[in-house]
């Protein structure tokens, strides 16, 4: 089917999302949509999949305009969206989540939709076992279920928002091999949102850009990488590299000797690892491979299991998270709005907040805390003023103010998902800050799901998969797609070595 | 068995109902993802008014129908409040429930004491002749028959009809109950009135039936934050619901036969005070998911099937606001 929109507009308040778009998507192929964070890719697709409601334009589906409100009426003409988080209900079956939006008696009597699934995803190379529920998925089983599930209402267009983040390398393989069919035996229409290159580069035909709300380029593939760098950001950006730095000869700060973690879900294997002062490590693994629990054992947060664990030589197992921070450890959690920052407080508050603990008896000295704001706010160059609520600012403001929160010279700097959904300009300055404060001696850990960034900043990546976990000595080696293999488990892909003692 | 504690029994059961049938309420309320927080100020008002109505009309089943209005109107108002007005759910339950409970001591004045019409016990024909479960469960009035019906019903809409699925998929993650097509506001409505309706046939079954009157209520003041309880309790499910009024129930028998056997225990202390510290115990039980271990206990073929029943999670969008896009 053909879908084509014209003169698009949508408005969220002052921020014009969507500024008069106009694009044709023919049948059958595989289109990438461009664009650094808030171009407003998510909000045309949102209004093409139904879950938005344009301010002005038409959407004209196979030659007919089409007026259509709610995701439901979008999938019955055809159109299906898997979310980032894909729209499913965790606490239920697999089963259940198919047979919930289909067609259906009142009876839930499951019998040929449980064939229907089974047919279904075989034929795509999917595996979903009806009876699992879906809280004990991966992010890649949960996406094979939604992509089931739309196919299954008869949808003709799939759009996807950032499909490949949180899943390895193999499962991104298997995704696109699908994605590559359905387009070419079936015919589909496959929109892929993405701000990942290598994704547009490798799976689609055609790219659209989108930059502050305005299409500003369409190109045929192959096109090369820079040309889509400048379309995106006007301007071309340099890859950069760390420094060298000798940093074997520099004092450990933290020093584990078979140090394990539980949860109730997970042991992690006893890891020995000693970090230098200036040293950064980067964790990768998928979601709960044990990096999250291994990281706020090493703050505090967490009681580490077994083994030792000290920090500048002081043994520190078994201790809480205030004399962690007493010994020079800060922890960035990744969960901005729900650990890190908090809703409903104005900029300068958090700043007093961080500062709370300095002041007599704890009142608060809101001058000082002004004029700190305003040179955090220049030094860090966040966009908001000290009175703005902190959820008024964007993702990579929200970011940057969480860094400026941090102590200034940390012994270790414990930090999950730095730059999560950020865009490159973003990423830059967040990692300007955090290695300004390695040069001066932070060691830093950090996790991602960005496989780029743990190759560009790690001096040395753990890799995690269920609880196993390998050590990479020099990423330098490593390319993106052998540490893709790495966290789904395939640790012969990469140098190294077992972190076992 | 023993004629006395089969007895007992008989009035265990006909003295969870009203239990049964608020906690069964607030559990199609909150599977919906609204926190109906008016319990027992609803709870008296429409025992009240029910009393009040079936007494007027000298007709039980008018009483029954404007408790039941009175319960759906407040949990009606709590819905608009924080669906169309965006308040906080618990802050308009919380002082719903006092003024209902306010309301119906100022407006249940006149009936003060006054004798009405009440529910006698209807057999139900060849069950009642069971052998024991017959005497315990089949002769009842037809109120605690209908709470059967409501735990049975209860259970299968949510877990085997597809409107049930739905119903909730909108307390578990309205979003993708949205995407679904599926109208979450407006159900939202829907359930809570309907849970709402329950909460207040609850309170007309104290007033016409276990307690007949007003304000003789009063000694089961506290019942709806028990019924709230209960809810947690169970994990919103509704066999565990029903296990945990008949336990609470039981709970209450023991305690006045304790009294009666004249310990040397203050009465207010056996009543009220018992009840509420086994309910935080197994609240904290429940909470520290100690109930959930039992599944890991379980061979993995019967997982599946006794998941819905052993499961403490709350609804994930439980007391959350939803606006489509
Ligand atoms: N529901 C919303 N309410 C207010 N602003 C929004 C909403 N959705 C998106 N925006 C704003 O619109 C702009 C475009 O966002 P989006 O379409 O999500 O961009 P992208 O997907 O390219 O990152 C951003 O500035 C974002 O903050």
């Amino acid at each position: 089917m053909q879908i084509e929109i014209r003169h698009i507009h949508k408005r969220f308040g002052s921020i014009q999302a969507n500024d008069d778009i106009s694009i044709v998507f023919p049948a059958g192929r595989i289109v990438g949509i461009l664009g650094e964070n808030g171009a407003g890719k998510s909000t045309l697709m949102k209004i093409l999949s139904g879950f938005q409601t344009p301010d002005e334009g038409e959407i004209w589906i196979d030659g007919q305009a089409e007026n259509y409100r709610g995701p439901q009426a979008a999938i019955a003409l055809g159109i299906g969206m898997l979310q980032q988080d894909p729209l499913d209900v965790p606490a239920m079956t697999v089963m259940d989540n198919f047979t919930y939006g289909a067609p259906g008696a009142f009876w839930l009597g499951h019998s040929h939709l449980r064939e229907q699934i089974q047919s279904t995803s075989a034929k795509i190379g999917f595996d979903l076992s009806p009876d699992q529920m879906v809280n004990q998925l991966s992010i890649a089983q949960r996406q094979q279920l939604e992509i089931v599930r739309l196919l299954a209402l008869g949808v003709r267009t799939l759009i996807l928002d950032e499909p490949t983040t949180g899943i390895s390398s193999d499962q991104k393989e298997q995704l696109f091999h699908t994605l590559m069919e359905l387009a070419r035996e079936e015919g589909m229409t496959i929109l892929l949102v993405s701000h990942k290159l290598e994704d547009v580069i490798t799976l689609c035909d055609e790219v659209i850009v989108l930059r502050a709300g305005k299409l500003v380029g369409q190109r045929e593939m192959p096109t090369t990488k820079s040309e889509l760098v400048h379309l995106m950001f006007g301007q071309q950006l340099t890859e950069e590299r760390r420094n060298e730095r000798d940093i074997a000869q520099s004092n450990i700060v933290l020093q584990l000797d078979d140090f394990t973690v539980e949860t109730q879900r997970l042991s992690v294997e006893p890891i020995t690892l000693s970090l230098h002062e200036g040293e950064v490590v980067g964790l990768a693994g998928l979601d709960g491979s044990g990096q999250q629990p291994f990281m706020r054992a090493c703050t505090g947060l967490m009681k580490g299991a077994g083994g030792r664990l000290r920090l500048d030589g002081e043994d520190m197992l078994g201790r809480g998270y205030g004399e962690f921070r007493r010994a020079g450890v800060a922890f960035g959690a990744a969960g901005r709005l729900e650990e890190g920052l908090i809703a409903g407080l104005t900029l300068i508050e958090h700043v007093a907040l961080s500062q709370a603990s300095d002041h007599w008896m704890g009142v608060l000295d809101w001058q000082k805390a002004g004029a700190e704001m305003q040179t955090r706010i220049s030094r860090y160059d966040i966009r908001g003023a000290g009175e703005d609520m902190i959820e008024a600012l964007s993702g990579g403001n929200q970011q940057r103010l969480l860094i400026s929160l941090l102590p200034e010279q940390p012994r270790l700097l414990v930090i999950e998902q730095p730059t999560r959904g950020l865009d490159v300009d973003s990423v830059r300055a967040i990692w300007g800050q955090l290695l300004a404060r390695s040069e001066q001696g932070a060691a830093i850990l950090f996790s991602s799901s960005d496989l780029d960034e743990l190759v560009t900043y790690s001096d040395r990546i753990l890799v995690f998969f269920e609880g196993r976990t390998h050590l990479i000595e020099d990423p330098s080696q490593t390319t993106v797609s052998d540490l893709g293999h790495a966290i789904g488990g395939a640790f012969d892909s990469v140098q190294g070595e077992h972190v076992r003692a | 068995m023993n004629e006395a504690l089969i007895n007992t029994l008989n009035s265990l059961v006909s003295n969870a109902t009203p239990l049964v049938i608020a906690a069964i309420g607030e559990t199609i309320t909150e599977r919906a993802g609204v926190i109906n927080l008016s319990l027992n100020g609803s709870i008296l008002l429409a025992a009240m008014v029910g009393f009040a109505a079936a007494l007027a009309t000298d007709t039980l089943l008018l009483g029954l129908g404007a408790a039941v209005i009175v319960g759906a109107v407040i949990a009606t108002i709590i819905a608009f409040s924080t669906i169309q007005l965006r308040r906080d759910q618990v802050a308009v339950g919380f002082v719903l429930t006092l003024l209902a409970a306010k309301l119906a001591d100022f407006l249940g004045q006149p009936l003060n004491s006054a004798s009405g019409p009440s529910f006698s016990k209807q057999p139900i024909p060849l069950l009642a002749d069971i052998p024991i479960l017959g005497h315990i469960f089949f002769e009842h009035n037809i109120l605690v028959y209908f709470s059967f019906v409501l735990v049975i019903g209860c259970w299968f809409w949510l877990f085997r009809t597809r409107p049930g699925l739905a119903h909730r998929a909108i307390g578990e993650r309205p979003e993708a109950a949205y995407a679904r097509g599926t109208s979450v506001n407006r159900m939202r409505y829907v359930y809570t009135a309907v849970g709402g309706g329950l909460v207040g046939l609850a309170g007309a079954s104290y007033s016409l039936s276990i307690k007949i009157g007003w304000p003789s209520i009063i000694s089961y003041n506290g019942d709806g934050w028990i019924a709230l309880a209960i809810v947690i309790f169970a994990g919103w499910h509704p066999f565990r619901v029903l296990l945990g009024a008949y336990m609470l129930s039981a709970l209450r028998a023991a305690a006045s036969d304790i009294q009666k056997s004249s310990l040397n225990i203050p009465a207010e202390l056996l009543n009220t005070g018992l009840p509420w510290i086994l309910l935080i115990v197994t609240l904290i039980l429940v909470n520290t998911g100690q109930i959930d271990r039992l599944l890991i206990a379980l061979p993995a073929r019967m997982r599946g099937r006794f998941q819905a029943l052993l499961k403490s999670d709350a609804p994930a969008a439980l007391g959350e606001r939803f606006e489509a896009s």
